[in-house]
C-alpha cells in the first residue's frame, strides 16, 4: 500500500530519520491555521499516490500566510496525473544546499535488497538512471547480514557525497535500512534528501510503499487502508473481499484466478472490445462470492456486457453453473451475461444452465468464441 | 520420468489438521501421493483419517522416511514452517500458502541457498506440483491431467496452468511434471530451475511455460532457454493489456517504471526460439502442434 508523503514521513520518523515538523489539512481554513501553529515560511505539498507533483503545480513556497492561502486553494482540488488532492502537508521551510537521493527496494532478479544511492536528487531517479546511470551507487544487501556499517561508508563513498555530509548520510542510510526490513516495506524512498547550509543531513520527501501482506505483523497499518487511492468500484469490491482492478471499457469480466482473469482482460482486448474491469473471485466459486462479484459489475454504469470465464479445477462445473443461477436470483442484471464454463464437470455444468439461456444469458464452447460474442453486445 | 517428485515421494503435510490441509492433503492421498504424515506441535499422537500427526517435521520425517512437505500454514507461520522443514530433513517443499510478506521469501531463499543449498522450496503461493499418475502435491485438480509426457509444464499462474494440463488433455497429449511456480516476488524456484530439469529429464522431450506480467524472471528464462535448452518450448505470457502501475492480482503482477511488460517478455522469449501463442488455447495448440513433430 502507498503512503501519502506526510504519512511516510511520519513512518520515517518513528525510526528515528530526522523530517521537518509539519501538519495535514483538508480546508484552506487548516492549512492556514497550521502554517500559523509552524510558523512561516512553509511549504504547502499536494498529497497525491503519483509523481510528479512540483510539475503540476501541487507544490509552493509560502513566505506568509496569505500565501498560504493562495496557494493551498490552488493546489487543494487540484487534478494531478488523474489524482484529485484531496489534502495538503503544510511543513516549516527547509534552507537547502544539496539534494541527494536514497532508496531501499527488492531487487527481484537479484532475490536481495537494493540500495540505490546518488549526489543527483532532487529530480526523477529514472532520468538520472538513463542520462547519468554511474551517478547513482547501488547496493546489494543479503537479507541475511542486513547492511553494515562498514558497507554503507563504502556506499556512501561510492555516491561521492562531499564530506560534510558523509556522517549524517551513513547514519540516516542505516536507520532507513532499519525501518524498510522491520517496516516490511516494498520501497523507501528520500527524494531529495538535503544537505542544509548548516551542515545537516535531512528528510525533505518520501515515499513509501508498506506490504499489505505483512498486515498481522503491523496491525496499525490498517490505518492506511483507508488513503489508499481506490475509484468507487475498486472500493466496493474491496469491501467484498474481491481482487478488482477498475478498466475504463465496457465489458464487464468475471474469472476465477488472477493469471486467468488477466487473460481474459487481454482476449477481450485483442478481439477488438474494453474491459471494464478485471476481478479474481478466486477458488471455489461459490453463490455468495459470485452474487458479490455480479454486484459489483452491475453498479458500474458503463458495463454493457458482462462476461464470465471460469475453468473449473477441483471445483466442479455444476457447483460453479450453481453459484451463477444462484447469483442471478439475487441480483437483478442489466447487461447481457456470456459464460465460457470449461474444465472438470463443464458438459454437468452447461447442462444445469441450459434451461435458463435467453437472448440474456449465453454460453460459448471457448474463451475466444465468448470474447468475440460479448464484444460484439457490448456494442 | 519426471522431475522433482514420483511414486517414491514421500509427503508430510504441515498444517493437515486445518480445513485447507486436511482437504487437499486427502485429496492428494486418493490421487495416490504417498501422504505419510502430518504435523501439529500439540496434536501429536493423534491422526487425520488414518495420516498420523508428529510434533514437528523432524520426528515425522524420523518415522516415516518423509522426502517433502507440503505447507498449507497461514501466512504468519510459513516462515518459520518452511525453516523447520529444511532442518527437519525433507528436501523438497512446497508452500501453498498465500499472502506471504515478500521480506519473508527474500530471507527464505537466501537462507535455504546458504544453510540448506540441497533444498528446493516451491512457492510461496502456489499451486503446488503434479507428476501425473505419480504424485500430485499441492491443490491442481489431478484428473485434469494425462500422464505419461512427453511434455514438461512450468506457469506463474494457477489457473492458466489448469487450462494448460486441460488443452494438452484434449489433444491427447501427456505430460511429465507439471510445476506451479506461483506469483509471488520472490518464488523459492524460478522458471530457469524447472527449464534445467525438464532439459535434463530423459522422457521430457518439449516444455511449455506459462509465464505473465511483472519482475524480469521471463526475460531471464529466455536468456537460459537461447543457451542451453536444446528441446523446444512454447509459451504464454498473461496481461498483454494490463495498464502501467496497477497490480493485477497476483502480488508479483506489476507493470513498473515501463519493466515487466509483456511485450519485452514475448519478444525476449521469441528470440529464444520459443513459440508464443495469443491465448492460452493457442499454447496448447502450438505445444500439440510440437510434439506432433517429435
Amino acid at each position: 500500500m502507498d503512503l501519502f508523503e506526510h504519512q511516510g514521513k511520519e513512518f520515517l520518523a518513528g525510526y528515528g530519520l530526522p523530517v521537518s515538523p509539519g501538519e495535514a489539512a483538508f480546508t484552506v481554513a487548516e492549512a492556514v491555521a497550521a502554517a500559523q501553529r509552524l510558523g512561516t515560511p512553509v511549504m504547502v505539498k499536494a498529497q497525491v499516490h503519483t509523481g510528479g507533483r512540483g510539475k503540476a503545480g501541487g507544490v509552493k513556497y509560502a513566505a506568509d500566510l496569505e500565501a498560504v492561502r493562495e496557494h493551498a486553494t490552488s493546489i487543494l482540488g487540484l487534478d494531478i496525473k488523474g489524482h484529485i488532492v484531496q489534502r495538503v502537508w503544510i511543513e516549516k521551510a527547509s534552507d537547502i544546499a544539496e539534494e541527494y537521493y536514497a532508496s531501499f527496494t527488492l531487487d527481484r532478479s537479484a532475490r536481495k535488497h537494493l540500495g540505490m544511492l546518488s549526489a543527483e536528487g532532487g529530480v526523477e531517479i529514472e532520468t538520472v538512471a538513463e542520462t547519468n546511470p554511474e551517478a547513482i551507487a547501488k547496493i546489494w544487501i543479503d537479507p541475511l547480514d542486513g547492511l553494515t556499517e562498514d558497507a554503507c561508508r563504502g556506499w556512501v563513498a561510492a555516491a561521492n557525497l562531499p564530506p560534510a555530509a558523509v556522517a549524517g548520510a551513513v547514519e540516516i542510510l542505516l536507520k532507513l535500512y532499519t525501518a524498510y526490513t522491520e517496516g516490511d516495506a516494498d520501497l523507501v524512498e528520500i527524494n531529495p534528501l538535503i544537505l542544509t547550509p548548516d551542515g545537516s543531513v535531512h528528510v525533505l520527501d518520501a515515499k513509501v510503499t508498506l506490504d499489505g501482506n505483512s498486515e498481522f505483523r503491523h496491525p496499525d497499518y490498517r490505518q492506511y487502508d483507508a488513503t489508499q487511492s481506490r475509484d468507487e468500484r475498486e472500493s466496493a469490491a474491496h469491501a467484498k473481499g474481491l481482487q478488482y482492478v477498475g478498466l475504463d471499457g465496457s465489458v464487464g469480466v468475471i474469472a476465477n484466478g488472477a493469471g486467468l482473469a488477466m487473460s481474459t482482460v487481454d482476449v477481450v482486448n485483442q478481439v477488438g472490445g474494453s474491459p471494464a474491469n478485471f476481478l479474481d473471485i478466486g477458488g471455489g466459486a461459490n453463490a455468495d462470492v459470485m452474487a458479490g462479484a455480479l454486484e459489483v459489475i452491475n453498479n458500474d454504469p458503463a458495463v454493457k456486457a458482462i462476461f464470465i470465464n471460469i475453468f473449473g479445477g477441483i471445483t466442479r462445473g455444476e457447483e460453479i453453473a450453481n453459484g451463477i443461477l444462484e447469483a442471478m436470483r439475487r441480483v437483478e442484471i442489466d447487461s447481457p451475461i456470456v459464460i465460457r464454463l470449461d474444465g472438470t464437470n463443464a458438459y454437468e455444468g452447461a447442462a444445469l444452465l441450459e434451461p435458463h439461456l435467453t437472448d440474456r444469458l449465453m454460453m460459448q464452447p471457448t474463451m475466444l468464441d465468448a470474447a468475440r460474442r460479448v464484444v460484439e453486445l457490448a456494442g | 520420468m519426471s522431475i522433482f517428485v514420483d511414486e517414491n515421494t514421500k509427503v508430510v503435510y504441515q498444517g493437515l489438521t486445518g480445513s485447507q490441509g486436511s482437504y487437499y492433503g486427502l485429496l492428494n492421498r486418493d490421487y495416490g501421493t504417498q501422504v505419510v504424515a502430518g504435523t501439529h506441535p500439540t496434536k501429536a499422537g493423534t491422526d487425520v483419517d488414518g495420516v498420523p500427526i508428529y510434533a514437528d517435521v523432524a520426528e515425522a520425517v524420523q518415522a516415516t522416511g518423509a522426502t517433502a512437505s507440503c505447507i498449507f500454514i497461514p501466512a504468519p507461520g510459513v516462515r518459520g514452517a518452511v525453516m523447520e522443514a529444511a532442518e527437519g530433513g525433507v528436501k523438497f517443499i512446497v508452500a501453498i500458502t498465500e499472502g506471504v510478506p515478500a521480506h519473508d521469501e527474500v530471507y527464505l531463499y537466501n537462507a535455504l541457498k546458504r544453510d540448506f543449498p540441497d533444498v528446493l522450496l516451491l512457492g510461496p503461493n502456489c499451486p503446488g506440483i503434479i507428476s501425473p499418475g505419480k504424485c500430485n502435491i499441492g491443490i491442481t485438480a489431478g484428473h485434469i491431467a494425462k500422464a505419461g509426457g512427453p511434455v514438461g509444464i512450468v506457469s506463474r499462474s494457477g489457473t492458466l496452468t489448469y487450462q494448460a494440463l486441460y488443452e494438452l488433455e484434449q489433444a491427447d497429449v501427456g505430460v511429465t511434471t507439471c510445476v506451479g511456480i506461483g506469483g509471488d516476488p520472490v518464488p523459492g524456484t524460478s522458471f530457469i530451475d524447472c527449464l534445467r530439469a525438464f532439459e535434463d529429464d530423459p522422457e521430457t522431450l518439449a516444455v511449455m511455460m506459462i509465464g505473465e506480467i511483472g519482475g524480469s524472471a521471463e526475460e531471464e528464462a529466455a536468456e537460459f532457454i537461447k543457451d542451453h535448452m536444446t528441446k523446444p518450448v512454447a509459451g504464454y505470457i498473461a496481461g498483454v493489456t494490463a495498464p502501467p502501475g496497477k497490480k493485477m492480482g497476483h502480488a508479483g503482477a506489476i507493470v513498473s517504471g515501463g519493466r515487466g511488460t509483456a511485450a519485452a517478455k514475448i519478444e525476449a522469449l521469441t528470440d529464444a526460439g520459443v513459440r508464443v501463442g495469443q491465448n492460452p488455447t493457442e499454447a496448447g495448440e502450438l505445444m500439440a502442434d510440437i510434439v506432433a513433430g517429435l
